[in-house]
This record gives structure tokens, C-alpha cells and sequence, in this order.
């Protein structure tokens, strides 16, 4: 009885993360693309991809790579860059079900991304087979379009890997808009954080901060400031 | 690259990724009370995806102009329809098409 159960919760995940592995077909493409560019072999492209599945977090480990010993370096960035999973993480310790703990938690941490994690945090009760379901489809989407950028990318005019530079940042925004669209709040969070951003981007004095450092403290600023000043309702975050 | 350079740089690359996402998750075992820290988990990724987003992708494109076509056209299908990987496939073919008028690329 609960073995039907979890193969039914693990076939509901599968068919939940197929739009997010379609999506991740094409941005991981775009980081295939940059690896190569950047002096990775193909398969160094597709290990980076199968070990790491992030986006932004592996976009900026490939270019510390180009240099020689910079290990303290990498390790900042991709602090930095993903502290935000230990922040979803946390989250999505709300919504779990009972028994999706210890080894399951070890497992399952390896796929929190931004697009799943968003996909999972619609669960009233999260369980295990479903978020492994989600996860399955969107991981091998993202080695398999890793591995066509790396092997298409040298092939393909620039203005057309210009234009696939877009897609990740895409995604992004349609992952933030539909939310902008049901809170206030959340619009108010998301120009607090450009704000600072743009600060870091353009201000001298500012500009000099790394990307990875500059991206997390807009974030955890505009939070800040908005968990102060607009605490959210109870029935909102569950 | 060298084969011995690329497997340290990548353990300390996937290493980092991985217990940054996992710890917590193992950690946290009950319910958070605090109003605040709910808020604050519940603003954080978008705050983040925000940030990463702009100013940085005026950048990426080789124009702001073709950037800025992608950005608006990725907001407006991302307002009608819940769809990551339309919004992402329209955008790009936005950013090709209007990298095509003269004069755009380069600025």
C-alpha cells in the first residue's frame, strides 16, 4: 500500500517537473556554451553540470576556474552565490512530511534549485517520492542540454550564443513576475534588491565587490527590511 | 585545463554547493515560530533572483538594447502565463531578431 502510494507521488513528480526540465534544456545549453568558451573540455562541462545544478553558482565557479589556485576564492563565490538554497532549504523543512527526514534529506538537498524548490513549496505536504519524481526529469535535463552547448556551442554564430544568454535570466523573471503579481510586498522586495544591486553594479567604491558578495547582500538586505517592515500573514507562507 | 586542476576546483565547487543546500535541510527539524524569519524565508529567493537578474543582464547580451527587448518581453509573458519555458525560448528569439536591426549590437 505505501509502495503504490510513493510510485504514484513519484509519476506526479515526473509529470511536475517537466516543464522545468525543458526549461533547464535550453539555460544549460546557454552554460555549455560558456564552459567550452571559458577552456573546459565537454566532459569537464557535463561533470561540472552533474555535480553541482545550479545556474548561477556554476556560471560563476567556470570563470574562477580560468585562474590558477584559487580555491579560498571559489569557495566564497559559491557561498555566496548559494546561500540562498540553505535559505529554501530552511523553507521547505516547513512543509515536509514526517517521514521525509535524515537520509532523505541528504538525498533530496542535491536537486534544491530555484525552479524546483518553487515547484515543491506549492505542496501543502511535501514527501520524498514526489520531490525525487520533480527532481529526476530537470536533472537530466540539465546535463543533457550542458552536454549539447559544449558540443554545438563551437558551431554556432555568436549572435545566436548572445541571444541564448538570455534564457536564464528569462527564467528568472518568470519565476519572480507571477508572485509580483499576487504581493505588493513582493514587488516592494524585488526594487529594494535591483536598488542595491544596481548600487554594486555602478557606484564606485561599491563596484569594486565581488558579484557573488554584491547579489547576496541585496538580497538579504531587501529581506530584511521588508520581513521588518511587512511581516507576512500567517496563511501567505503556508 | 589539467585533469588534476579541474577535479580540486570542482570539489571544492560541488562540495560547498552541496552542504550548503543539504545542512540546513538536515538541521532544521521543527516548525519556525518567529513571524519575522517566516517573512524573511519567504522574501529571500525572489530578493535573490531579483538581484542576479538586473542590473546583470543588460550586460549579457552584447547590447542593453537587445537586453532590454528580452527583459520587457520576458515580463509581459511571464505576467499572462505561468510558463518558465516559454517565457525563456520567446525572449531569446527577441534578443536574436532585434540583435539583427543595425546598429544595435555593441552598445
Amino acid at each position: 500500500m505505501q509502495r503504490k502510494l510513493s510510485v504514484k507521488e513519484f509519476k506526479r513528480g515526473l509529470l511536475a517537473g517537466i516543464p522545468i526540465a525543458l526549461g533547464y534544456l535550453s539555460v544549460s545549453f546557454t552554460f555549455g556554451i560558456m564552459a567550452v568558451s571559458c577552456g573546459l573540455s565537454w566532459w569537464q562541462a557535463l561533470v561540472v553540470s552533474m555535480t553541482n545544478v545550479t545556474s548561477a553558482g556554476q556560471l560563476a565557479g567556470v570563470q574562477v576556474m580560468m585562474l590558477p589556485g584559487q580555491y579560498i576564492p571559489m569557495l566564497i563565490s559559491q557561498c555566496t552565490i548559494n546561500v540562498r538554497y540553505s535559505f529554501m532549504s530552511i523553507s521547505l523543512t516547513q512543509k515536509v512530511d514526517p517521514s521525509f527526514h535524515g537520509a532523505k534529506r541528504a538525498i533530496a538537498g542535491f536537486t534544491v534549485t530555484d525552479e524546483i524548490f518553487g515547484v515543491a513549496s506549492r505542496e501543502e505536504k511535501l514527501n520524498f517520492a514526489f520531490f525525487e519524481g520533480l527532481s529526476a526529469l530537470p536533472y537530466f535535463g540539465w546535463a543533457l542540454g550542458t552536454l549539447g552547448g559544449a558540443l554545438l556551442g563551437q558551431v554556432l554564430p555568436e549572435q545566436i550564443m548572445l541571444a541564448l544568454n538570455m534564457g536564464l535570466y528569462a527564467m528568472f523573471i518568470a519565476i519572480v513576475v507571477p508572485e509580483m503579481k499576487k504581493s505588493k510586498a513582493v514587488v516592494m522586495v524585488v526594487g529594494i534588491a535591483v536598488a542595491i544591486s544596481c548600487i554594486f553594479k555602478f557606484v564606485p567604491g561599491f563596484k569594486e565587490v565581488p558579484a557573488g558578495i554584491a547579489i547576496s547582500v541585496s538580497a538579504i538586505v531587501a529581506s530584511l527590511v521588508m520581513a521588518i517592515c511587512k511581516p507576512v500573514e500567517e496563511a501567505e507562507n503556508e | 585545463m589539467n585533469n588534476s586542476t579541474f577535479f580540486l576546483y570542482l570539489l571544492v565547487m560541488a562540495g560547498t554547493t552541496y552542504l550548503i543546500r543539504t545542512i540546513p535541510f538536515l538541521l532544521v527539524k521543527g516548525k519556525i515560530k518567529s513571524r519575522f524569519w517566516k517573512s524573511f524565508l519567504y522574501y529571500i529567493p525572489y530578493a535573490v533572483l531579483a538581484a542576479m537578474t538586473l542590473p546583470g543582464v543588460m550586460f549579457a547580451t552584447g547590447s542593453w538594447i537587445t537586453a532590454l527587448a528580452g527583459v520587457l518581453i520576458a515580463i509581459i509573458i511571464s505576467f499572462k502565463k505561468d510558463n518558465l519555458l516559454l517565457v525563456a525560448v520567446v525572449a531569446c528569439a527577441v534578443v536574436y531578431v532585434t540583435g539583427l536591426i543595425p546598429g544595435v549590437m555593441g552598445k
